[in-house]
C-alpha cells in the first residue's frame, strides 16, 4: 500500500512540476500572431505551391493581412483557389476582392519528335536545366522544349504530363491552377500562364523560336518564321511580331481563327473549339494553296488543318 | 615532388599525339570568326558584307567592359555578319569570310627569327600590355579570360610570382607539350615580357612529370643561358588532375591557397598564364601579330593520325578532322577541349576559336555514361574534390532544390573540374547537378546584391 | 547538321569515367575477406562452410524476393554484390555451430529490416549485417554465445569453450589478474587458434584483407587506424592502472575488434564522409568498445559501439566539413 502511495505521490509530483514549467514556458515564449492570419490560412487551399509568389499558404496569408492593413488586396491572388477563395479572404479581412479572369498554363512549343528532328543525343542527368547548358540541346532549336520534364516535376497538382509520343508536356486544363510553378521551372520560358478565354477557347502561337525564319524552318517544321501573315490577316490588331516571333494578345483576340488558317507553318493553334465543318466556299482570296516548305505532318489530333 | 594538397584524380593519360610535330593546317575555304571567343562582353563587328579583309584585319572591336578584339586569320571577302552556330551549341554573332589567297597585313613580321628582349630595346611595361590588349589575346588553356586584364594587377596587389601553366593535365591533349618542345626560346622571351609588364622578378614554369623531354629541354636551356633568362625556374610536378586549374597550380608551385571567390590569384601575389598564351604574347609583342592562329590537338582512340595542328582561328573542325585522317566510323562524341572539361559539340561546322585547345573524337562505346545506381556514400567524391567540397551533398541539395544549403556548402567555389563525377562508382551525374546549383545560387547572390544596391 | 548522318552524343563534362563501380568495391571487400574465410574453414571446417553458405544464400534470396515482390522493383539489385557482402559479414559474426533456422532469421532481419525498409543500398542508417547479428545476439543469447573451440571441424556436437573475451570479463569481474593466464598466447590469437565467431578469430588474415582494401583504395586508413589506436591506448591505460584488465595487444587481437574495425565500421553507407569525421567516428567506436567490454554486461562491445556510432553518422556529416580550399583558419 505504502509503495503505491509513494509511487503516486512521486509521479504526480513530477507531473505537476513539469506542467508548471510547461505552463510558464508557454507564457514566456509565446509568439503573438495576428489571429486573422490563421483565419485566412484556413480558407486557403494549403497546397503550399508557391504559385502566389509567397513561401507557402501561411506566407500568403500574412501578406494578405498586411495588405489589408494598408487598404487594398490588389495584386494578391491565390492562383489555386482563384476568385472564390479570394472572395472568402476578402470577407475575413473586410475588404472587396479584385476581379480576375481565370488563367491556364500553355506550352508554347509544338516541336514533336516528328516535326523537330533530333540532331544529337543527350546523355546525362535528366533535367532540362542541365540540357539547357548544352546550347540548343538535342534539336537544332535553341528555344523549344527540351523534354526532360522539369515542369512535370514542378507541378504540385499533377496537371502536366509528358506525352511519350510527342516528347512534349501536356497540360490537363481541369487540374491546372495556373500557379506558374511550371513556367518558372522551364529554363527556356516556354510555358505561358495565359487567360483561359471565353468557354476556355484560346488561339495561341505554339512556338517560342526567336531565330530568323530560315533558321527556324531548318530546325523545326512547325516553328514561327515571323512571316507576318497572321498580323496582316488579324482585324483586331491582336497579333504582334517581336524578335522574329508572333504573339497573340489574349485580351484583344476575338477567337476568329483566321490567323490559324493563314499560318503557313501551322504554328498557330486553336484550343477547345468544336471540330470544324468542312468548308464549302474558299476562305480568303489570297490564302496560299500550300505551305512553301515540305508538307507538315498532322501532329495535333485536336486540329483539322486539311484545306478543302 | 610538388603537387596540390587537396583531392585530385589520375585519369588515363592517353597522350596519343605527344610525338607528333606541329603541322601547319591548310587555310580553310571559308572561315568563321565568332564574336564570343572570350569571357566577358562580345566583340562588336566592324566589317560588313562584301568588305575585303587581309590576315590581321580587325573584324570586331572589343566590346564594353571586359572584352577583346577579334582579327581575321585569312584574306578574302566578308560573306556575312550573322548569327552562326558556334561551340556553345547556339547561334551567336560571327563574321564569315570567304577565303581568297593568303595576303597578310604588312605590319606583321612573318619571319621565324627569334627576337630577344635586347632587340626590343627600352620597351615600357605599358607598351607591352597595350600590345597584348590590341592583339586580342585571351587565356588559351580554355578559360579564355582576357590576358591584358590579368596583367594589370588591381591597386593594392602586387605580382610576386608569374606561374606559367604548362601542366596540360587534361588527358589526350598535347598542344602545349609540343609547343614547348618546338618553341622553347620564344616561350622564355614571352615569360620575360610578362615579368617586365607586371614588374615581377620571379617566374615558374609548372610542368607535369609526364613530359620529361619538355622539362629536360627547358631546364637545360635555362642553365645554358642563365644570364639571358634570369629568374625563371622549371618546376616539375606530380601527375595529378586538375593541376592545370589556376588555384591548384598556385598551390602546387608556390604553396599558397587562393581564398574563396571573390578573391583572385593576384590576392596571393600570383599571375598564372598558359604556355600557349605566353607564346601568343611573344608573337604579339615582338612580331606585331594578333591572335590569329593557335595549336590544337586533334585526337581520339580511333583517329587515324592523331596530330597537333597550327590552325588558323576560324577553320572549321571538319577540315582538321579530314587532315587527321577523317572522321572515324565509330565516333560517338565530338569534344572541343579535353575529356575532363571540354564541351561536347553538336556539329563539325564549329570553327576553331581562341580557346580551342583540342578536338577529341570519342568512340561510341567510350561516349556513353554508365548506368546510374544509388549513392553508396563511399565518400570518394569528397576525397577527390580539389576544392574540399562535398559533391554528394551538393548534388542531393540540388535534387531537393535547397539552394540555401548549396550556398552554405560553398557551391560557388566549385571549379567544375569533374573529379567527382569521374570518380563516382555509382556513375552519378554529380557535376551536372552541381552546375545547376552553382548557376542558380550565383543568380540568387546576384539578385540579392542588386536588391541591396537599389535599397541603398 | 553535320555532313554525316550521325547524331553525336552530347553531355556535360567530364566525358570520361574512372571505371570504378559499386560491384568492384563490393566484390573487392569480398575478396579481402577471403583470407579470413580460408582461416575459418581451416579452424571450423564444415560448420563454417554451412553457416557461411546459408547466410550468403539467405541474404541474396531475401534481397531478391523483397525487392521483387514487396517493393515491386524491376531492376535486379542482387548483382551489385552488397547482399553477398552482407551475407558474408553476417556469417563471419556467427558461431560455427549455429542452427540454420537462426541464421535465416538473422539474414531476414539484416536484409529486410536493416537494409530494405530504408530503401535499399545507400539508404540504410545502420550496418545491415550488424543489425542482423545484434538481433540474433539479443534474441538467442545462448546459441549466439556458445562458441566452439577452434579446430572442431564438425557442425553438430562440437565442444564449446570459453572465449578470450569471456576470460577477460571474468578477470575484471573478480579482479583476479591470474585468470588472465588462461588466455591463449598473443600468437595464437593472431593466427586464430582460439574460440569465437567463425570469421573474427584470425586477426592476421583480417589484417591482410584490410591491407588489400587499402591498396585497392576501397577504404581509407582513417577508420581502422583510429579504432585500433584508440582501443590500444585506452586498454593500455586500464592495464597499467589495474593489471586485472588484459594487456592491450590481447585486447586488440580478441573478439570481433579486428573484423569490426576493418570491415564493419568501414561500411561505406553508414560511416562518415569526411576524413575528419571518420577519425571522430573511429575514436568514438574505440572508446565505446572498451567501455562496453570492461564495464558493460556483455563481454563484446564492438557491434554495439559500431551501431551506436552509425546513429551518429548523419550528425557527424552535418557538423564536420572537409577543409575547403583556401579556407583561412579562424
Amino acid at each position: 500500500m505504502n509503495v503505491i502511495l509513494i509511487a503516486v505521490i512521486v509521479l504526480g509530483g513530477i507531473g505537476l512540476v513539469a506542467a508548471l514549467i510547461l505552463f510558464l514556458a508557454g507564457k514566456k515564449f509565446a509568439v503573438h500572431e495576428d489571429e486573422r492570419i490563421a483565419k485566412v490560412a484556413e480558407v486557403l487551399p494549403q497546397a503550399n505551391c508557391g504559385g502566389c509568389g509567397f513561401p507557402g499558404c501561411s506566407g500568403f496569408a500574412g501578406a494578405c493581412v498586411k495588405a489589408a492593413d494598408k487598404g487594398s488586396l490588389e495584386g494578391l491572388l491565390c492562383p489555386v483557389g482563384g476568385q472564390p477563395v479570394m472572395e472568402q479572404v476578402a470577407d475575413i479581412l473586410g475588404m472587396k476582392a479584385e476581379a480576375s479572369a481565370p488563367k491556364v498554363a500553355v506550352v508554347r512549343c509544338n516541336g514533336t519528335c516528328e516535326s523537330r528532328p533530333r540532331i544529337a543525343e543527350f546523355d546525362g542527368a535528366q533535367s532540362c536545366k542541365v540540357q539547357q547548358m548544352l546550347g540548343s540541346g538535342e534539336t537544332a532549336c535553341a528555344y523549344g522544349c527540351l523534354g526532360c520534364g522539369d515542369c512535370v516535376a514542378a507541378c504540385q497538382f499533377d496537371a502536366i504530363r509528358m506525352n511519350p509520343e510527342t516528347g512534349l508536356p501536356e497540360v490537363d486544363e481541369e487540374k491546372c491552377t495556373a500557379c506558374g510553378a511550371c513556367s518558372k521551372a522551364c529554363p527556356r520560358g516556354i510555358i505561358e500562364i495565359r487567360l483561359k478565354g471565353l468557354k476556355n477557347r484560346r488561339v495561341v502561337v505554339l512556338c517560342n523560336n526567336k531565330d530568323k525564319g530560315a533558321q527556324t524552318r531548318k530546325a523545326c517544321s512547325v516553328g514561327c518564321i515571323a512571316c507576318q501573315k497572321c498580323v496582316k490577316v488579324c482585324k483586331f490588331e491582336a497579333i504582334t511580331v517581336d524578335a522574329n516571333l508572333a504573339h497573340i494578345d489574349a485580351e484583344k483576340c476575338k477567337l476568329c481563327r483566321k490567323c490559324e488558317d493563314e499560318c503557313p507553318q501551322n504554328a498557330i493553334h486553336a484550343f477547345n473549339f468544336p471540330p470544324r465543318k468542312p468548308k464549302v466556299e474558299a476562305p480568303v482570296a489570297d490564302a496560299p494553296a500550300a505551305p512553301a516548305v515540305n508538307p507538315v505532318p498532322n501532329v495535333e489530333p485536336a486540329k483539322e488543318q486539311e484545306k478543302a | 615532388m610538388k603537387t596540390f594538397n587537396i583531392g585530385g584524380v589520375h585519369p588515363a593519360e592517353n597522350k596519343l599525339s605527344a610525338a607528333q610535330p606541329i603541322k601547319v593546317a591548310a587555310i580553310p575555304k571559308q572561315a568563321v570568326f565568332s564574336m564570343f571567343q572570350h569571357i566577358g562582353a562580345p566583340a562588336v563587328p566592324v566589317v560588313k558584307k562584301g568588305d575585303e579583309v587581309k590576315v590581321g584585319t580587325l573584324l570586331g572591336e572589343a566590346g564594353k567592359g571586359l572584352s577583346v578584339p577579334v582579327f581575321s586569320s585569312v584574306s578574302g571577302k566578308v560573306n556575312k555578319v550573322d548569327a552562326v552556330l558556334d561551340s556553345s551549341g547556339t547561334r551567336r554573332m560571327a563574321v564569315v569570310v570567304d577565303v581568297e589567297g593568303d595576303e597578310w597585313l604588312e605590319t606583321i613580321d612573318r619571319s621565324d627569327k627569334l627576337v630577344t628582349m635586347k632587340d626590343l630595346g627600352n620597351i615600357t611595361a605599358e607598351e607591352v600590355v597595350n600590345r597584348i590588349k590590341a592583339a586580342g589575346i585571351v587565356g588559351m588553356g580554355g578559360a579564355t579570360f582576357p590576358t591584358g586584364v590579368k596583367l594589370m594587377p588591381p591597386p593594392g596587389t602586387k605580382a610576386e610570382a608569374i606561374i606559367v601553366n604548362a601542366v596540360e593535365c587534361e588527358p589526350y591533349l598535347t598542344a602545349d607539350h609540343r609547343l614547348m618542345l618546338e618553341k622553347p626560346e620564344q616561350i622564355l622571351v614571352g615569360i620575360q615580357l610578362i615579368k617586365h609588364a607586371v614588374n615581377c622578378p620571379k617566374a615558374y614554369i609548372g610542368i607535369e612529370m609526364n613530359k620529361p623531354d619538355a622539362i629536360h629541354l627547358l631546364t637545360n636551356l635555362l642553365k645554358e643561358k642563365a644570364a639571358q633568362y634570369p629568374g625563371i625556374e622549371v618546376v616539375p610536378l606530380k601527375v595529378k588532375y586538375p593541376q592545370g586549374g589556376e588555384k591548384q597550380l598556385i598551390d602546387a608551385v608556390i604553396g599558397r591557397q587562393v581564398p574563396a571567390p571573390p578573391a583572385l590569384p593576384i590576392n596571393v601575389g600570383a599571375i598564372v598564364q598558359n604556355v600557349g598564351t605566353v607564346y601568343a604574347i611573344y608573337e604579339a609583342v615582338t612580331k606585331n601579330k594578333p591572335l590569329i592562329e593557335r595549336i590544337i590537338t586533334v585526337t581520339g582512340k580511333s583517329v587515324k593520325q592523331p596530330s597537333n595542328f597550327l590552325a588558323r582561328i576560324g577553320t572549321p573542325m571538319q577540315q582538321l578532322i579530314d587532315e587527321a585522317g577523317g572522321l572515324p566510323e565509330d565516333t560517338g562524341k565530338i569534344i572541343g577541349g579535353g575529356p575532363m572539361m571540354g564541351r561536347a559539340l553538336m556539329s563539325l561546322e564549329v570553327p576553331v576559336t581562341k580557346g580551342s585547345s583540342g578536338l577529341l573524337l570519342m568512340t561510341e562505346k567510350e561516349s556513353r555514361r554508365g548506368e546510374v545506381s544509388p549513392c553508396i556514400r563511399c565518400a570518394k567524391c569528397v576525397s577527390a574534390c580539389p576544392m574540399g567540397l562535398e559533391p554528394y551533398l551538393l548534388a542531393s541539395y540540388t535534387r531537393l532544390k535547397d539552394w540555401d544549403g548549396c550556398e552554405k556548402n560553398d557551391v560557388t567555389s566549385c571549379i567544375e573540374c569533374g573529379s567527382c563525377a569521374f570518380t563516382c562508382p555509382s556513375n552519378r551525374p554529380l557535376l551536372d547537378n552541381i552546375r545547376v546549383a552553382k548557376q542558380t545560387v550565383m543568380g540568387i547572390i546576384k539578385a540579392r546584391h542588386m536588391e541591396s544596391i537599389t535599397k541603398k | 547538321m553535320p555532313a554525316q548522318n550521325m547524331k553525336p552524343i552530347i553531355s556535360l563534362s567530364p566525358h570520361v569515367h574512372g571505371g570504378d563501380s559499386v560491384q568492384k568495391n563490393m566484390y573487392g571487400v569480398c575478396i579481402a575477406l577471403v583470407p579470413a574465410l580460408v582461416a575459418s574453414l581451416y579452424f571450423f571446417g564444415v560448420g563454417s562452410a554451412i553457416v557461411l553458405a546459408t547466410s550468403v544464400a539467405a541474404c541474396v534470396l531475401f534481397e531478391w524476393a523483397i525487392t521483387r515482390f514487396i517493393l515491386g522493383r524491376e531492376k535486379l539489385t542482387i548483382c551489385d554484390g552488397s547482399a553477398v557482402l552482407t551475407g558474408l559479414l553476417l556469417g563471419f559474426n556467427l558461431p560455427s555451430n549455429l542452427p540454420i533456422w537462426i541464421i535465416i532469421i538473422g539474414a531476414l532481419v539484416a536484409i529486410g529490416v536493416g537494409k530494405l525498409t530504408f530503401g535499399g543500398l545507400g539508404c540504410n542508417p545502420f550496418n545491415p549485417a550488424l543489425v542482423g547479428r545484434v538481433f540474433l545476439l539479443i534474441s538467442f543469447p545462448v546459441q549466439m554465445t556458445t562458441w566452439p573451440v577452434s579446430g572442431q571441424l564438425g557442425y553438430v556436437d562440437v565442444e564449446t569453450g570459453a572465449t578470450p573475451l569471456f576470460i577477460m570479463k571474468e578477470a575484471i569481474k573478480t579482479g583476479d589478474a591470474s585468470l588472465l593466464n588462461q588466455l591463449p598466447s598473443s600468437l595464437d590469437m593472431l593466427l586464430g587458434q582460439t574460440g569465437g565467431s567463425l570469421g573474427e578469430i584470425s586477426a592476421l588474415c583480417l589484417l591482410i584483407g584490410c591491407v588489400y582494401m587499402l591498396c585497392r583504395k576501397i577504404i581509407t586508413w582513417h577508420i581502422p587506424v583510429s579504432i585500433l589506436g584508440t582501443v590500444f591506448v585506452l586498454a593500455g591505460l586500464f592495464h597499467l592502472i589495474d593489471p586485472s584488465y588484459a594487456n592491450p595487444v590481447q585486447v586488440i587481437l580478441s573478439g570481433g575488434l579486428m573484423l569490426g574495425a576493418c570491415f564493419m565500421a568501414t561500411d561505406y553507407v553508414t560511416s562518415p564522409m569526411t576524413a575528419k569525421g571518420q577519425l571522430i567516428y573511429g575514436v568514438a567506436i574505440g572508446v565505446l568498445t572498451v567501455l562496453i567490454r570492461d564495464f558493460g554486461s556483455y563481454p563484446e562491445g564492438m557491434s554495439f559501439a559500431i551501431l551506436i556510432m552509425n546513429g551518429f553518422t548523419p550528425l557527424i556529416n552535418t557538423y564536420v566539413k572537409p577543409k575547403r580550399f583556401g579556407e583561412v583558419k579562424k
